[in-house]
């Protein structure tokens, strides 16, 4: 198979009222105050995440247990304009440990006016979390499977509607 | 859950479900999949769209062509999933920033 499937990057982009280097410096250091904290893959909850400021450094979600969780690597960091990480979660919501199997997360800061920045976000090659999707897709997921699964989905949205 | 409502929306079209259904037998071009509804292809390329944007269907180029095919738990679900979750994220991120004396407004 030399087929390639390819998601298309992710892209979000907001306006904040702060300056670019408190924009970047809060989007690092003070990620746990504004992560939506039901995103991570503790097995306990969640107590603290850190940013270590620095290419090879990662990110580190701690869970009230004491556990953590390495869950991205840092690949560019260039206060206050431009952070590369790696999204290092696989499909089943697991530590992917195979990089070649992870995708990347790149995010912009670019100042509009003194207090006004804008920050760009783009989640690219999720694909790579695929690699191998298909063939288990193939196994597991027979025709018949999927087409009674729909139906009865279809059902209850008939029914619920 | 925002991505069950998605879903929901996305498959509470007739034509969607039977361009699903359609999909559940195995991967499609547009061309074939616009012989297999009563509707136009651009109307078939509007309801593909809706269906990746909800995590449903995945898209594969092959050369030139475009192969549709579902894909639910797969890629084009967490791509789905992806969006939302950053949209959600820097929302968060802003209104942080903002009330932490982020600028003076004047």
């Amino acid at each position: 198979m030399t087929d390639t499937t390819v998601a298309a990057p992710v892209h979000q982009s907001i306006d904040v009222d702060a300056p670019v280097d408190r924009a970047f410096a809060t989007f690092t250091d003070e990620m746990a105050a504004w992560w939506p904290t039901e995103h991570h893959i503790l097995g306990a909850e969640l107590a603290g995440m850190e940013f270590e400021p620095r290419v090879g450094g990662s990110i580190i979600d701690r869970g009230v247990d004491g556990s953590e969780c390495r869950w991205a690597r840092v690949l560019a960091y260039e206060p206050p304009h431009l952070l590369v990480f790696s999204w290092d979660i696989s499909l089943q919501w697991q530590l992917e440990t195979d990089p070649a199997r992870t995708s990347e997360v790149e995010v912009r800061f670019t100042e509009l006016s003194p207090g006004r920045t804008r920050v760009d976000l783009e989640h690219r090659h999720i694909e790579r979390h695929g690699e191998g999707w298909e063939q288990m897709h193939g196994a597991v997921g027979s025709p018949d499977g999927w087409t009674i699964g729909l139906h009865r989905f279809a059902a209850h949205v008939g029914g619920a509607g | 859950m925002e991505t069950y409502s998605t879903v929901l929306t996305a498959l509470a079209d007739p034509t969607r479900r039977a361009i699903a259904e359609r999909l559940a037998e195995g991967p499609a071009p547009v061309g074939e999949l616009a012989r297999f509804v009563p509707v136009s292809r651009p109307a078939v390329s509007q309801h593909l769209k809706v269906l990746l944007e909800a995590g449903l269907v995945s898209v594969t180029a092959s050369g030139n062509r475009h192969l549709y095919a579902l894909d639910p738990g797969g890629v084009a679900a967490l791509r789905a999933y992806l969006d939302r979750f950053w949209g959600r994220a820097l929302q968060s991120f802003k209104q942080h920033v903002e009330s932490t004396g982020g600028t003076t407004h004047d």
